[in-house]
């Protein structure tokens, strides 16, 4: 019961602030609504027994890459003036129309699986696993199950430092 | 590749930045205002603003008699008054032919070279607080108290002294006062040693110093040093060797002559002009003959029509009047003075390019300028 | 009920306070501990040899007027101390300052939660405090600050990368990321982290110094800088938030360092039954003097080094730190694995 109440808060203030990220004329105000709004699915993930989910969306999401957007926005400091709000290449109609298909759309999907219930799926596998607890979990199935992907992201992210770096130097 | 300037509203332009330091400024050791012009962090160009505590010395000195001039010189370099008022007073004495009596060029030695400490002592206790280390600032301070102490009980004040007098000194050691100098410099030998242990090999102090400002002896001489930023750039010149005045021609020391002309030389070859002073003042304090203190003098002075040039080392450098007398007024006609910090400053607009901002600050405190000097 | 929800309730009003009573009188230590290493005596005047000196100095900056700078973003100006305070104090929520012990008949642990992913969790509330500097020096509306401030952050978060990197090989061989596990593997192994792990220790001690901004890695609040740094449009009550969060910081990293390398609450040599006597003295004692001596150690630092130019920092972070912190990281696992 409670764990319902939580979790209808916490999801109504996650789109809260998200409602809030888009609207807010000021850019650093909807980047702080942003890491406000990551907090939040911190808590969900909380909610959901992933305790280490949780830690490393905060320490990652939150603590590092909103603050490197952060840099970003304070050194561009985009401030326009209200004139600029309204932009001659926008098309405002097409952007209503196009919403308005996605929601029927949606609609129609929901409509068709409430009518056509589905069969009960079997319960997945879940891999016998010699530790307990939500960090010990993550870390086996990462370095056995999962183990190329991660070091295939591990690259990735390598490849993204680096590429930085030549971008971003003066003289090599 | 030139970074292209960003437009509309941005807070910086990517191209250079100005950015003013002064003259109130924690760190500018004075009334000094340096404009820096900045590519990011480095330093593309600096001016330097002086005269803002410009007081008029010189052209007040053509309307005080002889005498009266020695209180002026005190203000110039007033953290080590002293030298200045033995500077003006020797370069007087050289245009009246006037006999200095042995007794009185000791003391004067003794009383320099005190002196050169106590201006010493300040400068490494504010040059390491600019770099952070702000103990020593505390203890540096501590020693220069017990130097004031010894110049209170000679001539009354702690700061300007007013100590000198054409031909000599005003009055005569007090007794005891030279038993005082020697415990003195037994207790500053271990302090010099404190201050080395604190800063000489410390990884930091020589990360901020080493390679910073660095100044070839060619191109200081061309630039008008004098000093310590001479000697650290590897010249050897000092005036107490070169043209031996005092009583220095009869004292054992040596000139300490640095290597790289770098912020960490400058600082050694003052650590070790510590050293070099404690030895002349024991000599000097040992060996202070008898005799009268004050030479003969007319109760008037009134120089013969003339100019002359003297020159004496200050802690700061080369510091040396030229003064013109007409022969008739009792005031002197022209009073000039080179001062060694007006000189040394015009070496930083060199020193800090492609510098960063951090280090302006130590370079300015290796230059060890006074603006009381600098403004006159 | 009581358990569940008085005994927590009290325990987080009591750790709070005292907290808060720590972090103030933090102030009074920094300036005695200073001054005798300067020779002089440091506050005198207000009560016996200074005592009250923090509550002059409190009262002076609630009673100071309330300036906001004309265009400054208001709500962003206010909320920057305090985001720069909360994380340094929420952190206490998983600090262990002693074990189980029996107080009037019941149970009660001596400290307020102990989560199974309680380091991670101290590193991740740390890593949010960044946002108080970044938003003070934007919200001062003005270039100095905000170039500043936004060095400071880069500092701090490089920083972080260092320490989070260190603090895996204490992980590895405690084998639990909980703060209790953490002690207590350190009871079971017979020997504190300082020892095992001698680098780590050092790596998370000059870690600790530069995410708190303390000397020598303080180059971005100097007042040799061209300005005060990220907090010069602050004054009053709102400074001093500043200013006691970063001391709120420093218990904080001692606190998280006597933990994780000098057994916590534990005596020395724990094991050995010759020194039991030594468990005489409660658990908590120990706990507070041990980071009582980080404490000290951070002044004393303060009191001594000269301060690093921002380049040399940022270098030494990146380019010592973080390779030695790798480098522990890899023979750890490798000794580990050999040892088992």
């Amino acid at each position: 019961m409670s764990q319902a109440i939580a979790f209808y808060f916490i999801s109504a203030c996650i789109l809260g602030f998200a409602v809030l990220v888009i609207t807010t004329k000021d850019t650093v105000h909807s980047v702080l609504f942003l890491v406000l709004d990551f907090l939040f699915v911190a808590a969900l993930y909380v909610l959901l027994g992933a305790q280490f989910l949780a830690a490393i969306q905060i320490l990652v999401y939150a603590g590092g890459i909103v603050v490197l957007y952060l840099f970003v926005v304070m050194l561009v400091n985009l401030k326009r003036p209200p004139e600029a709000h309204q932009d001659p290449h926008r098309r405002a109609n097409w952007g209503l129309a196009l919403s308005v298909a996605v929601l029927v759309e949606l609609g129609a999907v929901g409509a068709y699986s409430y009518a056509r219930p589905a069969p009960a799926l079997a319960a997945a596998a879940t891999p016998a696993m010699p530790v307990t607890g939500n960090t010990e979990q993550v870390g086996w199935l990462l370095y056995t199950s999962y183990l190329i992907p991660f070091e295939i992201a591990s690259m990735l992210l390598l490849v993204a430092m680096i590429g930085a770096i030549v971008l971003a130097k003066r003289e090599l | 590749m030139a970074t292209p300037t960003v437009h509309h509203g941005a807070m910086f332009d990517t191209n250079e930045l100005v950015i003013n330091m002064g003259p109130q400024h924690p760190s500018t050791h004075g009334v000094l205002r340096v404009v820096l012009r900045l590519d990011g962090e480095k330093v593309v160009d600096a001016d330097v603003v002086i005269g803002y505590l410009h007081r008029g010395i010189e052209k007040l000195s053509e309307n005080r008699n002889w005498t009266q001039i020695v209180l002026l010189t005190d203000r110039m370099d007033y953290v080590a008054a002293a030298t200045n008022n033995v500077g003006y007073c020797e370069t007087v004495e050289k245009l009246m032919q006037v006999e200095v009596p042995r007794r009185a060029r000791y003391v004067r030695t003794i009383l320099c070279e005190l002196q050169r400490i106590a201006s010493h002592c300040l400068w490494v206790g504010t040059h390491a607080m600019d770099i952070g280390a702000m103990t020593v600032f505390l203890y540096a301070f501590r020693e220069r108290e017990l130097i004031l102490d010894l110049f209170e009980e000679f001539c009354g004040a702690r700061l300007t002294y007013n100590s000198m007098r054409i031909g000599g000194l005003p009055q005569d050691l007090p007794p005891g006062w030279d038993k005082k100098v020697l415990q003195f410099c037994d207790i500053m030998d271990s302090k010099v040693a404190e201050y080395e242990e604190l800063l000489t090999h410390n990884r930091i102090w020589l990360e901020r110093t080493k390679g910073v400002g660095v100044i070839l002896g060619e191109e200081a001489v061309a630039l008008g040093l004098s000093g310590p930023p001479l000697r650290g750039s590897g010249v050897p010149r000092d005036v107490r060797k070169d043209e031996p005045y005092a009583a220095y021609g009869e004292v054992q020391f040596d000139v300490p002559i640095g290597t790289s002309g770098d912020t960490y030389d400058r600082y050694l070859v003052r650590l070790e002009e510590f050293r070099q002073s404690l030895r002349i003042i024991r000599q000097a304090t040992e060996g202070i003959p008898e005799g009268p203190i004050v030479g003969k003098v007319p109760r008037l002075i009134k120089p013969a029509a003339g100019e002359t040039y003297h020159a004496i080392e200050s802690p700061k450098g080369e510091l040396g009047y030229f003064i013109v007398s007409d022969g008739k007024s009792t005031n002197p006609y022209r009073f000039r003075v080179r001062p060694p910090s007006f000189c040394n400053l015009q070496a930083l607009r060199r020193l800090v390019k492609g510098h960063l901002i951090a280090d302006v600050v130590a370079l300015i405190g290796s230059l060890d300028v006074v603006l009381g000097e600098v403004d006159r | 009920m009581v358990d569940t929800l008085v005994i927590p309730l009290l325990k987080i009003v009591i750790v709070l306070n005292a907290t808060l009573v720590a972090v103030t009188y933090m102030v009074l230590l920094e300036r005695k501990v200073i001054a005798w290493a300067q020779s002089r005596l440091g506050p005198m005047r207000v009560g016996p040899y200074g005592i009250l000196q923090p509550v002059a100095d409190a009262v002076k900056l609630m009673i100071k007027e309330d300036i906001t700078p004309v265009r400054a973003d208001k709500w962003v100006f206010t909320a920057a101390p305090i985001i720069s305070m909360v994380p340094a104090l929420i952190v206490y929520a998983v600090i262990p300052f002693g074990p189980k012990i029996t107080l009037f008949g019941r149970q009660v642990s001596l400290y307020i939660t102990d989560i199974n992913v309680g380091l991670l969790y101290i590193v991740s509330v740390a890593s949010v405090g960044v946002y108080g500097i970044i938003l003070a020096g934007y919200a001062s509306n003005s270039k100095f600050p905000l170039l500043a401030s936004l060095r400071a952050s880069a500092q701090l978060i490089s920083y972080e990368v260092a320490v989070t990197l260190t603090l895996v090989s204490v992980i590895l061989m405690a084998g639990t990321l909980s703060m209790v596990g953490i002690v207590d593997a350190q009871y079971n192994q017979h020997v504190w982290y300082v020892i095992a792990q001698p680098v780590a220790f050092v790596l998370v001690l000059i870690g600790g110094l530069a995410e708190t901004n303390r000397a020598p890695f303080d180059l971005p609040e100097a007042e040799q800088e061209l300005t005060g740094g990220f907090h010069t449009e602050y004054s009053g009550m709102r400074f001093a938030l500043f200013f006691l969060a970063e001391y709120a910081n420093m218990i904080v990293v001692s606190s998280v360092v006597t933990t994780l390398f000098l057994g916590g609450w534990l005596p020395p040599f724990p094991n050995t039954p010759a020194l039991h006597f030594l468990y005489a003295i409660p658990s908590w004692i120990w706990f507070f003097l041990k980071s009582f001596f980080f404490l000290y150690v951070f002044i004393w630092v303060r009191a001594t080094l000269p301060r690093y130019r921002y380049d040399q920092l940022m270098r030494l972070g990146w380019k010592v730190l973080i390779p030695l912190a790798i480098l522990n990281l890899v023979v750890t696992g490798i000794v580990k694995v050999m040892l088992m």
